[in-house]
Order: C-alpha cells, then structure tokens, then sequence
C-alpha cells in the first residue's frame, strides 16, 4: 500500500528536481544569451513575505541558492511589486547599492536587467541577468528578448511550485493518502470482475461527489 | 471656458439645446505643440505620484506639497489607512517618477501617495485604496507606474479609472511589453504607455494598434535615485512619467480640456501624426 504513496511521492520529488534543473538552465541560456557575467531567479516566497535566490548561472552560483530578502527592497523588489521590468545601469555609481549588494551577494553588478516572471494573475518571482557587456546603448529588443526568457522561467517556477506543494500533500495529509493508496492496493490484487465493479462503485461515488 | 460639468444635461439633449452644451475650446486650424504646450510650466497642475513614496529634498525633485501613505491595520480583516507619510521612499522608483515630472513641468505641484514598500504581500487592496484616495483628491493627473495582475482588483480599477475619466483626472499608466493580463493600462479611460527609444524627453508617439496608446522617453534615462544623486535607467515605468509631464503641461495651459479631450491633443501632437519638434 505505501508503494503508490512512494511511487507518487517519486513522482512529485523527480519532478521538483527537473523543474530545478530547467530553471539553471534557463539561467545559464540566459546569461550566454546576453553574454552576461551572471543571471539569477529569485522565487517570491508568500508565506514569509521574501524572495529567495532559487537558481543562479556565473557570478554566485553554488552559495547565493536559498538566500532571501524582503520582498519590495533591492531593484528585484522594485520590479516584483511595480511588475515592470527594469534595466538601470552605472550601479557602481552608487555606495549605498554597491555596499549592499556586496553583502549579499559578493560582488557589485555595474548594471542589471530585472523582469517579472507573471504567470496567469500571479508574480511569481523576478528574473535578472547582471552586467551584459556594454558595447552599445542597452536597446528594447533585448528587453523583449528578456521577456521571453521571463515567460519560460514564470512556467518552469510554477511546475517547481505545483511539485513542491504535491509533495507538502503527501507529506502533510498521508492519512488521506494512505486511505487512497490502500484502496489502490486492493484494487491492484483484485480479480478482474471485482475490479470492474470497484472501478464503478467509483465512478458512482465520483458522480455522487460532484453532486450537491 | 467650459461650462461645468454640473450645468450639462446629464443624460439627455433636449431638442434646440445644443447651445446648451457648446463648447469654449477654440481649436487652431491645426493643433500645434506651440499651442498645445508651448511656454508651459505645469503652473496649477497637481500631480500625484502613486508609488513608492518620494526622497524629501532630492535636488531632481524639489518641492513635494504633500506626502502619505497607505498601509493595513495589524489585524486580517483591518482596513487600509491613509497616513501622513514621515518615511520618504524606501526603493527609489516614486523618487525616480517624481524627479522626470519636475523636469518636464517645473512648475506643478507634487503629491505622494505610497502604495509599494511594505512588502509585497496584500499590495493589491493597498493600490486600491490608494488609488481611491488619488481620485477623490481630484488631482489633475495621476502617475501610475505599476500594474497589477490581478483579476478580482481589476473591476474595481476599472471603476476608479471611469470615476477619474469623467472626473477630469487624467490616470497615466505603464504598460507592459509583456503578453501578460495587466490592470489599469489596459482600460480605455486610461492614458497608458510604453517606451521608444529617442533621447528627446519630448518625442512621444501615438501608437495605431492600442492597448498601448502612447510611447513616451523609456530608453537610456538619467534618473533621480536615493541619496540624492542620478543613474542611468531603461523601462515603461519612466516613459510614464514622461506622458503625465505633458500632460500636466498642456492642462496648465488649457485647463478646460476633459481626459478625452487632452487625448485628442496629445494625439495630434504625437512626432508621427502632426507634432512637429
């Protein structure tokens, strides 16, 4: 009976980690792309209110992955709460930014672009590619070109959020899932007529449910 | 001069009454950016920035007459407060709105109401209230820089858009260059843009194949950020503070002339329909 448990659990935890996976590449895609000396996806965790660094290609990768910060400060912040992507550049103008991102991150962009990942009518996170080479003005086809990537990272952060919270399910309500997964059980051994007449005792039960 | 809007018929034009409602505007034979805008300060506009607050005494900025701010109560069921702002701004986009409307129009009047800051959870129904707030305060034009993407807020936006439309607000919003479902750019009451990527903070564009109605400067804009000082910054969120500065000019000039009615001069004006430079 714990083998759908488990077998459904495989699932959810395989998924997680190929959304993980699509999500660096998407990063990595990006920063080559633009030629970029790192890009990041931060995911905007509701619960505590922060954004997460969730994949991070170049500059950072390896230690930056899981570190938060509020979720309307730093130019991520700007752009999560406006929706607006945004490209600001000479960062290393700034002291205060430059101190900043250097604590957190360890070193000081001279420029990013920062998008929203929106998918259907949630933010669900920000993505940034820093210091593109600046051989020329920064132009808005490379923001639209930006915005694609944003569309592919706001699916893959989804599917990461849907298999996170599959696996909270199964975590948090095994009761549920146990009753389900026994029923499976049985069904499993049962013999074929049985098994027809369980599968539309189901049915009806299904039917049954969806009544009010 | 117009009559005001309460002298009208309402709902009806009774037969012969078309005098009733004649119009003051004169229209030149050609609307031009002379007449439109020409020697325009923004004198006796009010703009309010609905944003992230404004940094006081940001040499970019100046003046601002008055600044609050929106936040919820402690409890789940709290309503949002409108509170006299002593903060500023704490992520410098309202700083950066403020700063492009006071260069274009120098001389209108800066008001800062702050919707983004405290966190971005529960950012929806403070927008709301503080855009409510905007409206009912009667500004000439309200700068709007944000979306949301939300749905169930989008009636609501929807209503406070019609309200400030016919009540000679005129609401400057961003778009997005993003094949997403954003509010309020998208509503016809709105003024909403996006960027070109001229270096005149003058040249804006009308654009044949709405939503996106206007593009304004977005491309390569020396900035107002925190601390006092200026960084070079690309995105909508700065072409729209472009468009409420002329707008603000042209009201100053032509205060009789309803959010239709500006439209329209700001389409004729537009670099690729008759605004010459």
């Amino acid at each position: 009976m714990s083998d759908l448990r488990a077998a459904v659990a495989a699932g959810a935890l395989g998924s997680e980690q190929s959304y993980r996976e699509l999500l660096q590449s998407i990063v990595e895609v990006a920063r080559s792309i633009f030629d970029a000396r790192a890009s990041s996806v931060f995911l905007f965790d509701e619960e505590s209110d922060e954004l997460v660094f969730e994949a991070v290609a170049g500059e950072g990768a390896g230690d930056l992955v899981g570190q938060r910060f509020p979720s309307s400060t730093g130019i991520a912040g700007w752009v999560l709460v406006t929706r607006q992507p945004l490209v600001v550049e000479e960062l290393d103008k700034d002291p205060r930014f430059a101190r900043e991102a250097a604590e957190s991150t360890g070193f000081v962009p001279k420029g990013l672009m920062a998008v929203p990942l929106l998918h259907e009518d949630n933010a669900l996170g920000v993505l940034e590619v820093l210091d593109r080479p600046q051989k020329a003005a920064f132009s808005l086809a490379e923001m639209e070109l930006l915005g694609k990537f944003a569309n592919e990272a706001a699916i893959a952060l989804d599917l990461l959020q849907k298999a996170r919270a599959a696996r909270t399910v199964l975590e948090d309500e095994g009761a549920e899932a146990d009753a389900l997964a026994r029923f499976a059980a049985r069904l499993d051994e049962a013999e074929p007529e049985k098994r027809e007449a369980a599968l539309q005792l189901l049915d009806a039960l299904g039917k049954l449910l969806r009544e009010r | 001069m117009a009559q005001e809007p309460a002298d009208l018929p309402a709902w009806s034009l009774p037969a012969g009454a078309g005098e009733r409602i004649s119009i003051g505007v004169e229209w030149p034979e050609r609307v031009t950016r002379d007449w439109a805008f020409g020697g325009a300060t923004g004198k006796g506009m009010r703009v309010c920035i609905l944003d992230s607050g404004i940094e006081a005494g940001h040499p970019r900025v100046g003046e601002v007459e008055r600044a609050v701010a929106f936040a919820r109560g402690e409890g789940e069921d709290e309503e949002v407060e409108v509170v006299e702002d002593t903060e500023g701004d704490l992520c410098g986009h309202g700083t950066a709105c403020a700063g492009i409307v006071r260069q274009l129009a120098p001389e209108c009047s800066l008001v800062s109401a702050r919707v983004l800051g405290a966190g971005f959870k529960g950012s929806g129904p403070i927008l709301l209230a503080g855009l409510r707030w905007a409206v009912e305060q009667g500004f000439d034009v309200i700068n709007m820089s944000l979306s949301t993407t939300k749905r169930q807020f989008a009636e609501l936006l929807h209503e406070l858009a019609d309200t400030a439309y016919f009540n000679r607000t005129v609401l400057v919003a961003s778009a997005h260059n993003m094949p997403v479902e954003s509010y309020p750019w998208r509503f016809s009451s709105v003024i909403s843009v996006g960027s070109h990527e001229e270096p005149d903070p003058m040249t804006f564009f009308y654009n044949p194949s709405p939503p996106v109605e206007f593009f304004a400067r977005g491309v390569g804009v020396e900035i107002a950020w925190l601390g006092g000082g200026t960084i070079l910054s690309t995105g909508n969120s700065f072409a729209t503070p472009h468009m409420s500065a002329i707008c603000a000019l042209v009201l100053s000039k032509h205060p009789e002339l309803t959010p239709f009615q500006l439209k329209n001069v700001l389409y004729l004006t537009a670099n690729n329909v008759g605004g010459e430079t």
